[in-house]
């Protein structure tokens, strides 16, 4: 029993960070209604700059953060300019395909410099034990650093002039535009912070767990569970949607061997789609 | 109605073409350089049906690909069928399995159903690496007996090919047939406006799950073709992520929603791919130079090639479908 009580302890510490990136892509969906495809790319060169960084100057992990958390940005506008800004307004079909294109040439380039092998990032803090388990520390400064990170986006959506007009853009273009605000210059800075969120939780997964340029892909999967569980355009709700997969994903760990997680985590987004087509936080008539 | 149609009698002439040549002095080289075109058109226009016709995104159309490859070389070599029958029943299989995927991830609309195709794909991945019965993640054999009711490997293989392209021409005929059929101007309905096409009496959920599994058809036999041909399949491999990703970019430069198109688009990028694939200084980037085409064909030429040649000279709509 007390197995199962620690699993799930540990699943709630990475879930926080399944969070941290599904706020990423629940930003940039609630706010210019694209499903960004190059998420798992993303998290994937966040994985990779923390290995560079961490190679180059053997600092410590989370001050890395902050320079992968800028060049995520910036990267973030880069992307915007290539293949989100002349498609925010044409049919769907077009940005999924535009930021699936870019995807692909990510991953291209990945595959070319470092092939598909394993990489890991090496550093480990002192755990905590409690009775006959282990928690190591990586694990609890990554939930810490994930909470710490979406505590600081939420009070810069809430408490600051440009993340207010972010949420106006979000809630309604047209009225935002009226009021004055420049929706161009809002949904590429929605759009960079997106990618700077998808890049920290990428570069925190790389402190915790080996990983592939191709690595991304199974968190991008985790971020659209998370993302629909919460609801859209909710980014904290996004958050607490992440422990609770996290939680769920501990919970199971223990009777089913790993290789079917996929499959469950499918089936649950699913079920909430049809279900919950609003999120289980959203209301019934937004 | 369909003998009418030119195009019907161009893929006739496309598919004798594919046949004869090879067989011209034996080039088994050129053979198998066109069994992966014929694939690819099989791939492409099969997902035309779900992109073109219905305007939704399928991220995992490889899984009807890959799963017609297990259950038919489960049927072949575990209970010895003889190679055709063990194909249908794998097209018919996949295809039910389809059509119950269908009635439930169809119900969620445009993007949400695009995510869901990711998850089939990753999801059915997943089962198949676990399922004991297909060897897990060593996947199965192809044992040499199987070739004998063939007569023999070197038989086997030419028989494949032509069968390979007999389903090639099906598939762009079966494509060609439901263009202009009352099923398929529902399709285009709701994908022009699925709401309003609703409104006027077409059964939404239920034209995409019998698209979906139509579409499922034809690749889910060439599957099971293509890996008795290969003599094994793995998950690896039956599965691979990167030609489902191709074939929309096949489908978009040859441009969706048309016939032609799909088999343009699948040829070209095809013959483009082996090219980059074999180059050794290319080979790395191949997965680059495919998305930056997709990328351009997207911003500068949405309908793709046959969208370009239709505003070059708009009477080719007539006879290039």
């Amino acid at each position: 029993m007390s197995g199962i009580l620690a699993s799930m302890i540990d699943g709630l510490l990475i879930g926080s960070v399944y969070g941290l990136a599904a706020m990423g892509l629940s930003l940039i969906w609630g706010v210019m209604d694209v499903i960004n495809l190059t998420h798992g790319a993303m998290i994937a060169l966040g994985m990779f700059g923390m290995y560079l960084l961490f190679g180059a100057s053997a600092a410590n992990p989370y001050l890395l953060l902050i320079p992968v958390i800028a060049a995520g940005f910036f990267l973030g506008i880069i992307v915007y300019w290539l293949s989100v800004s002349w498609v925010i307004d044409r049919p769907q079909l077009m940005s999924l395909l535009s930021t699936f294109a870019v995807n692909m040439m990510v991953i291209g380039i990945g595959t070319a410099i470092w092939s598909t092998s394993p990489y890991n990032v090496n550093f480990s803090l002192p755990g905590i034990t409690v009775g006959a388990y282990t928690f190591t520390g990586n694990h609890i400064a990554a939930a810490v650093s994930a909470v710490v990170i979406a505590l600081l986006l939420e009070l810069f959506l809430y408490r600051t002039r440009a993340g207010k007009a972010i949420r106006a853009v979000a809630d309604n273009r047209d009225a935002a535009e009226l009021m004055g605000i420049s929706s161009t210059r809002v949904l590429m800075v929605a759009f960079a912070i997106g990618i700077a969120l998808a890049a920290a939780s990428g570069a925190l997964v790389s402190t915790l767990f080996p990983f592939t340029i191709l690595s991304g892909a199974g968190y991008q999967l985790k971020s659209f569970v998370v993302t629909v569980l919460a609801g859209l355009g909710k980014p904290f709700g996004a958050l607490v949607a992440g422990v609770l997969l996290g939680l769920l994903e501990g919970a199971v760990s223990p009777f089913i061997a790993v290789s079917w997680i996929p499959l469950i985590e499918f089936g649950l987004f699913v079920v909430v789609l049809i279900l919950f087509p609003r999120g289980i936080f959203g209301r019934a008539n937004a | 109605m369909m003998l009418r149609r030119p195009l019907f009698w161009m893929i006739l002439v496309l598919a004798a073409v594919f046949a004869w040549l090879p067989q011209h002095g034996n080039n088994v080289a050129l053979r198998e350089d066109l069994i992966l075109v014929a694939v690819a058109i099989i791939l492409t226009s099969n997902l035309n049906l779900m992109i073109g016709y219905t305007g939704y995104v399928n991220f995992g159309h490889i899984v009807f690909y890959g799963l017609g490859g297990y259950v038919g070389l489960y049927l072949m070599t575990v209970r010895s069928w003889h190679l055709i029958p063990a194909a249908l029943t794998a097209g018919v299989a996949v295809s039910l399995l389809a059509l119950l995927f269908g009635l439930g991830i169809l119900r969620l609309r445009g993007a949400y159903f695009a995510l869901a195709t990711i998850g089939v794909l990753e999801a059915v991945q997943a089962f198949v690496s676990n399922f004991e019965s297909w060897g897990r993640s060593t996947g199965m054999y192809v044992s040499f007996e199987s070739y004998a009711p063939l007569g023999g490997p070197k038989h086997a293989l030419w028989s494949t090919y032509f069968l390979v392209i007999a389903v090639m021409a099906l598939s762009l005929i079966l494509s060609l047939g439901i263009r202009r059929s009352k099923f398929g101007l529902g399709l285009f309905a709701i994908r022009e406006d699925e709401d309003a096409a609703i409104v006027l009496g077409v059964n939404a959920t239920l034209y995409k799950a019998i698209i979906y599994s139509v579409s499922a058809f034809l690749p889910a036999v060439a599957g099971a073709l293509m890996f008795f041909k290969n003599g094994m399949i793995d998950p690896s491999i039956a599965f691979e992520y990167m030609l489902s990703l191709e074939g929309i970019v096949m489908l978009m430069l040859g441009g969706q929603g048309t016939v032609a198109g799909s088999a343009l688009g699948a040829g070209l990028y095809e013959r483009l791919r082996s090219y980059l694939l074999t180059s050794p200084r290319l080979s790395a980037f191949h997965l680059v130079i495919a998305g930056a085409l997709l990328l351009l064909v997207i911003r500068l030429a949405p309908g793709g090639l046959i969208g370009w040649l239709y505003r070059l000279a708009p009477r080719s709509r007539e006879v290039i479908e």
